[in-house]
């Protein structure tokens, strides 16, 4: 059996495990009331009559922005340098990147209550009480999820000789870290910016334990009018999101160097 | 863009045109001792102790307090009886099993992923509904197994139409429990590893070739050695993330506490069994120390595999 | 030069230390203008009169603009028309957090979110969570404080009982043969089909499922374990699933029998016309939710409004239209001005209803903890 069959019938295997469940929700979601009740698009239509979601879909964009930008900047230097200059403190980054999952969400806003009381006092007339303020506890549960798929990235390319060959042509750290080594990433960034939107707008537990309202809190607001409507919403915020993250992947992927390209067409290793 | 031939050419001036500012370039440190190595995790480390190692140190002092906050064991010793070791053991179990299935399953499909064209729509499909069934979890996932797979599921009633009766109360057990976390863990795996494998350079593949080796050999010399440290590191974050995660299973098996994390919402929200705040707080530093434990072995395992590699 | 290197390392760690304790601690509070004049005297009143009159409460909650609340779920006792309605008649924008919350989650808030604007203003809690966190609510007294009777108020205001029903079995008629009694459910007819409404453990409302069956099933509610018992046979004859019933488990029918108050159950009829609530003769125990206001409320004046809006006759309607037996229902009834259709929607219900007092609440709790998830494990 060749290999295009063999990727072919695993492909539709993967594509049937996912797919299946998905489509048991949007079939539930179209059910009407009572054992022979025809099908209906009620629900779905009921998304619409609700405005404040318009609102809340806004600050999950932008905190899923800022969020993703922040986690990068903040981890590509810092994993740049351990491998470079310091690294005896490679365990320690890798743990403490790790730290985040290991405590489910719902103690670690135990401990950021004091945190977040310190940053209402301290923000800003404008911001005071707004979601943005998320971004700082949404960098960390990122953290995790990021440097895995940097360090993934990382470990592909020779860093040492790329940074100590520009530094040596002159050129200053900033340089080095985006016109050197990110382009050579670049798989491993987006993957990484993916993975931070994803988890910036399906993240429900942190928001709502601090009652502020994101696009997951204000989902399930929604979600409580009946049972047709809060299925409805989830496919369709499944679809949004998978959209988005579509449209992130095309704009972040132009530009691919073709020469990697050309080698990899027709690969059978 | 292959690194070799950057190298070669810088590797020659350096010596003889740039002798007292090797490190200095444009950055104007010249002839001054370079920044020590923990100045540039600085930012970091900064960061990361506010917004995660002051609450996490928030949390494990609570472990070590009662009621009124005075300083106690009690909390730990409450966590040998017998329905708390077994919520470990399952919560292991669970997050090991949905790892390596994750893990595996999540590797093949990065590497169907990565034979195909870089810029093709199958590859970019894959990863952006990787991202999104990545972070997908919670009550709306257990719902969709429910509906798909449970005693009314779409899957049940089409078997049973054809003759084939499912209990399916091992939906709501461990081996449930694991199918579902698998369904997050395969597409974080793809997102995870894609990028280890889009390292591999086929050059290498050809150098093997060319020197007269087979297939296994470019994996067993080649490929394997590259590969297993990120897919270790992998394995790893995905045993973290099913360890830690709460509100699939609250919504699938909501009864008995079998996992940790559910234990932990009894002790912290329980309207019931009141007062046991810091019990929460005492397993959850019980969580802590498991995952120090298994990176402790991962550590050991990346050491000895490292042999392989040079 | 390493010296200084160490003791600039050890001068950053200090700092660093500094400035993370300093941050442990909670911020000096922002009190704008809580504590001045007309304001504080509405912030503290301990009933309508005290405030200046309804009037004066009015005013000044419509300057705080806004409430907080928390754990109302729009189709519990009929909270959304409730909400919708207080906002409509005041001109109040609620802010309605956490409708899945527990009566702990409601306490974590108040006490983790203090001093933040987001904390709840107002408490919806089970009794026990009520009696173990007096210290965090004002006192307050609505104008109809007389018509609640003395056994369901603290007597300075600290809590009172609102609304409350009794445990019930619902189901979906149309997918299983009718309830006639608790012991039915063990019939194989029930086949993976029974399910209680969270973990016992874990929910008031389940506590008080385990503790029916107990009834039913001849024990007493000093005595929880027939109920474990009943449940552990049920599960033994495959019966019971472990899985969160909710609306969407009901519609979809992976959980067509729930334990469930009987307002609760009443509610799922919008999803599933089938659906029929059972309260058994033998053991009709009621259950009371009581209202808190938060000491440290961001909204003071908007939260006594809210107390003296539920209590009004027409808030009291709006629960019995829910299916919920309000607590000033004996005193409207013969007062005339109770819903007379809604009073008579109420699920039929014969035999003397029983309260778990704290003590029964107590005991069966530790009973619960050692020996439920072995039962149903």
């Amino acid at each position: 059996m060749s290999f295009r069959v063999v990727k072919a019938v695993l492909y539709v295997l993967y594509g049937a495990f996912f797919l299946v469940p998905l489509f048991a929700l949007v079939e539930f979601s179209t059910r009407g009331l009572g054992l022979s009740a025809p099908r209906t698009l009620q629900y779905w239509r009921e998304i619409f009559d609700h405005p404040e979601l318009t609102h809340a879909i806004v600050v999950s964009l932008e905190l899923a922005v800022i969020t993703s930008v922040a986690t990068l900047l903040l981890l590509v230097p810092t994993m740049v340098w351990v491998r470079l200059r310091a690294k005896p403190l490679a365990r320690l980054v890798e743990f403490l990147c790790l730290l985040p999952l290991t405590i489910p969400a719902i103690v670690i806003v135990v401990g950021l209550a004091p945190v977040y009381a310190w940053v209402t006092y301290l923000s800003p007339g404008a911001l005071k009480g707004s979601a943005l303020v998320l971004v700082f506890v949404y960098v960390v549960l990122v953290l995790p999820f990021a440097y895995r798929a940097i360090d993934a990235g990382l470990s592909a390319i020779d860093v040492a000789t790329l940074a100590e060959a520009a530094r040596s042509l002159g050129a200053g750290w900033t340089t080095v870290m985006f016109r050197v080594i990110a382009p050579n990433i670049r798989s491993a960034l987006l993957n990484a910016a993916l993975l931070s939107v994803a988890l910036t707008l399906g993240e429900f537990t942190v928001a709502s334990l601090l009652n502020y309202v994101n696009l997951q809190v204000a989902v399930n607001q929604l979600a409580q009018a009946n049972a047709g409507v809060s299925v409805a919403v989830a496919a369709a915020l499944l679809l949004f999101t998978f959209l988005l993250l579509l449209v992130l992947s095309i704009f972040g992927g132009r530009g691919r160097p073709s020469s990697r390209g050309t080698a990899r067409k027709g690969r059978t290793a | 863009m292959s690194t070799l031939p950057v190298a070669t050419t810088a590797a020659g001036p350096v010596g003889s045109e740039h002798d007292g500012e090797v490190r200095g370039g444009r950055s104007g440190w010249s002839g001054r001792r370079p920044s020590p190595a923990w100045l540039g995790v600085v930012p970091f480390l900064a960061y990361v102790g506010v917004f995660l190692l002051l609450p996490t140190t928030i949390v494990v002092i609570g472990a070590f307090g009662d009621v009124d906050n005075r300083p106690t064991l009690e909390n730990l010793r409450a966590l040998s009886q017998d329905y708390v070791v077994r919520a470990f053991v399952n919560s292991v179990v669970v997050s090991a099993t949905s790892a390596v299935l994750g893990a595996v399953l999540g590797a093949l499909l990065a590497y169907l992923v990565v034979t195909g064209r870089p810029d093709g729509a199958v590859r970019r499909t894959v990863t952006s509904a990787s991202g999104v069934l990545a972070q997908f979890g919670g009550v709306t996932l257990a719902f969709a197994f429910i509906v798909t797979l449970g005693n009314q599921g779409l899957v049940t009633l089409l078997l049973e139409d054809n003759g084939v009766g499912v209990d399916s109360a091992w939906l709501y057990r461990v081996p449930g429990l694991v199918l579902v976390y698998t369904y997050f863990q395969i597409p974080l795996m793809v997102l995870v590893f894609l990028p280890a494998l889009d390292g591999i350079r086929p050059q290498w593949r050809e150098a093997a070739t060319n020197l007269g080796g087979t297939t296994w050999d470019y994996w067993r010399h080649v490929g394997v050695p590259i590969l297993t440290p990120p897919f270790l590191g992998a394995t790893l974050l995905l045993f973290a993330n099913a360890f830690s995660a709460y509100a699939t299973g609250a919504a699938l098996i909501t009864q008995g506490g079998i996992i940790v994390p559910l234990q932990i919402r009894t002790a912290l929200t329980s309207e019931v069994v009141l007062g046991q705040e810091n019990v929460g707080k005492a397993l959850a530093l019980g969580m802590v120390v498991v995952v120090t434990v298994v990176m402790t072995l991962y550590a050991l395992l990346q050491r000895r595999t490292a042999r392989w590699l040079r | 030069m390493r010296h200084l290197l160490r003791r600039r390392g050890a001068l950053a760690l200090g700092a660093a230390a500094a400035v993370l304790l300093v941050t442990a601690c909670a911020p000096p509070s922002d009190d704008d203008d809580k504590s001045s004049g007309d304001g504080a005297k509405v912030a503290t009143a301990t009933s309508a009169e005290a405030a200046g009159g309804m009037d004066a409460l009015v005013a000044a909650a419509k300057k705080e603009g806004q409430l907080n609340v928390i754990a109302l779920p729009p189709d519990w006792a009929n909270y959304g028309e409730i909400v919708k309605a207080f906002g409509a008649k005041y001109g109040l924008k609620v802010n309605s957090a956490q409708p899945d919350g527990s009566s702990q989650d409601e306490i974590n808030a108040v006490n983790q979110l203090k001093g933040s604007g987001r904390q709840p203003d107002v408490l919806d809690v089970g009794l026990a969570v009520a009696l173990a966190n007096t210290k965090l609510f004002a006192p307050y007294q609505v104008a109809t404080w007389k018509d609640i009777p003395d056994t369901q108020k603290e007597s300075t205001g600290l809590w009172f009982q609102d609304y409350g029903g009794y445990m019930s079995v619902g189901y979906d008629s149309a997918k299983v043969p009718a309830v006639t009694s608790v012991q039915d459910l063990l019939k194989p007819e029930y086949k993976n089909k029974v399910a209680l409404n969270g973990d016992p453990t874990q929910a008031n409302a389940a506590l008080n499922g385990v503790e029916m069956a107990s009834l039913a099933n001849g024990g007493s509610l000093d005595d929880i374990s027939k109920g474990v018992d009943f449940f552990g046979r049920l599960k033994a004859a495959g019966n019971f699933i472990p899985v969160q019933a909710t609306t969407a488990t009901v519609k979809s029918g992976e959980t067509p029998v729930v334990f469930d108050w009987d307002y609760l159950s009443a509610a799922h009829v919008t999803d599933v016309p089938t659906w029929k609530v059972f309260v058994p003769s033998d053991a009709v125990l009621g259950g009371y939710y009581a209202q808190a206001i938060n000491k440290d409320a961001a909204h003071p004046a908007a939260a006594r409004l809210w107390e003296e809006y539920l209590f009004s006759d027409e808030g009291q309607n709006l629960w019995l239209k829910g299916g919920a037996r309000p607590v000033r229902m004996e005193a409207m009834t013969s007062a005339g001005t109770i819903d007379k259709t809604a009073a008579a929607a109420l699920p039929q219900v014969s035999g003397t209803p029983q309260f778990l007092s704290e003590e029964q609440n107590t005991k069966a709790k530790d009973v619960l903890a050692s020996t439920w998830a072995k039962a149903i494990g």
